[in-house]
């Protein structure tokens, strides 16, 4: 029987420190901070470093403990999703997309922030619709947005030019840039890709909004109707935007199928495509630069031009872009919420935002940062990158959203495979997005 | 034997056994916390809302058979289970099984050098981690791999294997990966049968199918049944290896049921949906397993 015991003994202390090894000892000494590292010249490790130092440097004896998570977005979502479910877990702060907050405020991951921020002289400096970005259906703001971006269609001068397309390029409808994409499938070399708009499910949300929102934002038609709240799992745009990916795709002005379909493929745009003239056009990201000056392509303002994404046929507002953004929140389960409060104030002064903007190539969503020496003047995109804040558009921040991306993505990449036609797609997507909300929450 | 006695208490028939369940109490406990905990809690999720975010992460609800009916009703659901049976019953059943069985036939009763060469090559494939068989059927057979490029080599077009025939690719790939141990299970087996039987067999003019058929595969049809059941078992469940290849695509043309358990529980945070994924997936393996008794009129 001491045999047993000691087994006994030894199981218990291995299961304690199984519970505890990945916990943190959540104190008022100690904030925890969980955060997604993008790579590729993402500037937000870095800026989060530098809010911990000085952190630090206020607050003596007390310590930030940075916990990066690399990888995909999606596998972002959920590492976090996993570690708020216990308070032995979960973060102080996060780094939390403003398209998520509705859906984990639901879950009860999130700490609401209303009181404190009524008492933070800052709040008033944030631009209104960033305030709306964070705020749940509940009323209540869960998160402080760092910055926004926006998407648009960057250029190849020279490839465009030599095509014989006019330059500076100012499509004017979605028949416009398949032209131009066409023009440059004829004239140009043989292993120029003329256009890359993304349509796999491995790209995951860069399908559906640098690709597919892109476009049906631009038709009039949207995917939920804010006014009579309810999805819209049918309409002539969303049509129309899986066309234009037939046609993208059947006029093989696209990626090849295999690089079309592969996870890496924005990675490869950014890094390898563009800059090695490899692209000629890319429906893509405001961010895109950052990663250009990290890796010594300086000269990147010389050959990029940026277009707006023209609406369908030029009606107004005769462009579109959409929107996204990260926040820094706090966990509900938190065990340090008013030093975790003290640290997101710190990393989102405007010193520190006005650092990791300029960095990131982001859109900054603080007008005393917006109107800060060197924010504007930084380089060529900001400009005209800024100037499309006007006729953006965010995403549903519903807890559906991610379902419905997820069958935007399937329906995408099914027509660009050739493995269904439009009209089968879309049917295909109406139906799903029906039993995935349920038929009394759509049009 | 206990015989035809009425059945006494299971102490009591094994008064060992008493004695025996203290120094087994650890692993007991051990299986118990690990194994049939976690078995246990997927049958409970199955029949909840459970998610990893949204409402359902809040406060889970009980659901009945909700997940179930939502499963039974989703034509990808169905699409899933056909790729899977497609998938099991050529890479599987006819793949592994038959080539291993081939293999260990062929290899029987050859020179010691040439056994072990074909031995070490078959069973290299089975020896690397599966992610690393992932990775080198994808270089193989992606756009700039070595299949296209010797088929270039020859002036033959290639093309994206991956993309137009990925079924067949990730079939080809299981097979290739898990031929090895059917191999192995079937030349253990080979070996037992006695070469008397097949000598006077052979004396008494029967050729070498007849031989096969008539004595050879009688004699290991206990094996066959533990191969198909062990082989169909692990490729139900295979993951990694599709994962790498296709990640399921394009689209959903090889997204077998454990990916699609996947995308629901780990890309839609849908645990308890996943979950009922999960059972299905058994209740599949168990039905497999019956038959295969069944059919087979053998006792395993």
């Amino acid at each position: 029987m001491k045999k047993l015991a000691a087994c006994l003994a030894v199981a218990a202390i291995a299961a304690t420190a199984c519970g505890e090894g990945s916990g943190n000892g959540s104190d008022d000494r100690t904030v925890k901070v969980v955060h997604l590292d993008f790579g590729g010249g993402d500037p937000t490790a870095d800026w989060l470093q530098r809010a911990k130092k000085q952190y630090e440097k206020e607050n003596p004896g007390k310590t930030v403990k940075l916990q990066p998570i690399t990888g995909g977005v999606e596998d972002y979502y959920g590492q976090v999703a996993r570690m708020q479910q216990s308070p032995s877990t979960a973060p102080d702060v996060v780094l939390e997309d403003s398209s998520t907050i509705e859906a984990d405020a639901q879950a009860g991951h999130l700490l609401p922030l209303d009181d404190r921020l009524k008492q933070w002289k800052d709040w008033d400096r944030f631009e209104d619709a960033a305030k709306t970005a964070t705020r749940a259906q509940d009323g209540k703001t869960y998160g402080v947005l760092m910055a926004s971006d926006v998407r648009a269609l960057w250029y190849n001068k020279k490839l465009l030019k030599d095509a014989g397309v006019t330059i500076p390029w100012k499509p004017e409808s979605w028949g416009e840039v398949l032209d131009a994409a066409r023009a440059v499938k004829d004239k140009g070399a043989a292993d120029v890709v003329p256009l890359n708009i993304y349509a796999s499910k491995a790209a995951g949300e860069g399908t559906s909004m640098q690709g597919f929102e892109m476009l049906l934002y631009g038709t009039g038609d949207t995917l939920y109707d804010e006014q009579a709240k309810k999805w819209v799992p049918k309409s002539k745009g969303f049509d129309d935007a899986l066309a234009f990916y037939d046609t993208v795709f059947s006029e093989q002005l696209g990626p090849s199928p295999q690089q079309a379909l592969s996870g890496e493929l924005p990675n490869t745009v950014n890094e390898k495509m563009l800059p090695e003239g490899g692209l000629a056009i890319a429906l893509d990201g405001s961010w895109l630069p950052r990663a250009w000056e990290g890796d010594g392509w300086p000269e990147w303002q010389d050959t990029m031009g940026i277009a707006p994404m023209p609406t369908q046929d030029g009606q107004e507002p005769g462009a579109t872009s959409m929107s996204g953004g990260f926040s820094l929140a706090i966990g509900k389960k938190s065990g340090n919420p008013d030093g975790g409060w003290d640290f997101l104030t710190t990393a989102l002064d405007k010193a520190n935002t006005a650092w990791v903007n300029t960095r990131g190539n982001l859109t900054t969503v603080r007008e005393d940062v917006a109107a800060s020496a060197g924010y504007a003047e930084r380089n060529a995109s900001v400009a005209p990158l800024t100037e499309l804040l006007k006729v953006t558009h965010f995403r549903p921040a519903l807890p559906d959203y991610p379902k419905v991306s997820a069958e935007i993505q399937a329906a995408v990449e099914s027509v660009a495979t050739g493995q269904s036609e439009p009209d089968e797609a879309a049917e295909t997507y109406r139906k799903n997005v029906t039993a995935i909300v349920g038929a009394d929450q759509v049009k | 034997m206990s015989g035809p006695r009425t059945p006494p208490a299971v102490a009591a028939r094994h008064p060992n056994l008493r004695r025996a369940l203290g120094p087994m109490a650890p692993a007991l406990l051990l299986l118990t916390v690990f194994f049939a905990g976690p078995i246990g809690w997927t049958f409970y999720a199955a029949f909840t809302d459970s998610a990893l975010t949204g409402p359902g992460a809040a406060d889970t609800m009980f659901v009945g058979f909700d997940n179930f009916t939502q499963l039974f009703s989703d034509p990808r659901f169905w699409d899933s289970v056909l790729l899977t049976v497609v998938f099991v019953f050529f890479s599987a059943i006819v793949g592994q099984n038959l080539l291993g069985l081939f293999l260990a036939l062929v290899m029987r009763g050859r020179a010691r050098a040439a056994r072990g060469a074909v031995g070490a090559i078959v069973v290299a494939a089975w020896v690397i981690p599966e992610i690393v068989a992932g990775y080198v059927w994808f270089a193989f057979l992606s756009d700039d791999g070595t299949l296209n490029s010797l088929l270039r080599g020859l002036g033959l077009e290639g093309t994206s294997w991956l993309v137009m025939t990925p079924m067949l690719a990730v079939i080809l790939a299981n097979v290739w990966r898990g031929t090895a141990f059917s191999m192995l299970v079937y030349s253990a087996a080979l070996s037992e049968v006695p070469t008397d039987l097949l000598e006077a067999a052979s004396v008494d003019g029967a050729g070498p199918l007849r031989r096969l058929w008539h004595i050879v595969l009688p004699l290991i049809k206990r094996t066959m049944v533990s191969n198909l059941m062990l082989v169909t078992l692990q490729t139900l469940s295979l993951f990694t290896l599709i994962f790498v290849m296709t990640a399921g695509g394009p689209g959903t043309k090889s997204q077998t049921l454990p990916l699609y358990m996947y995308e629901q529980a780990f890309k839609l945070f849908q645990i308890g949906y996943g979950t009922a994924v999960a059972l299905v997936l058994l209740s599949i393996g168990a039905v497999a397993g019956l038959v295969y008794v069944r059919v087979l009129k053998v006792e395993v």
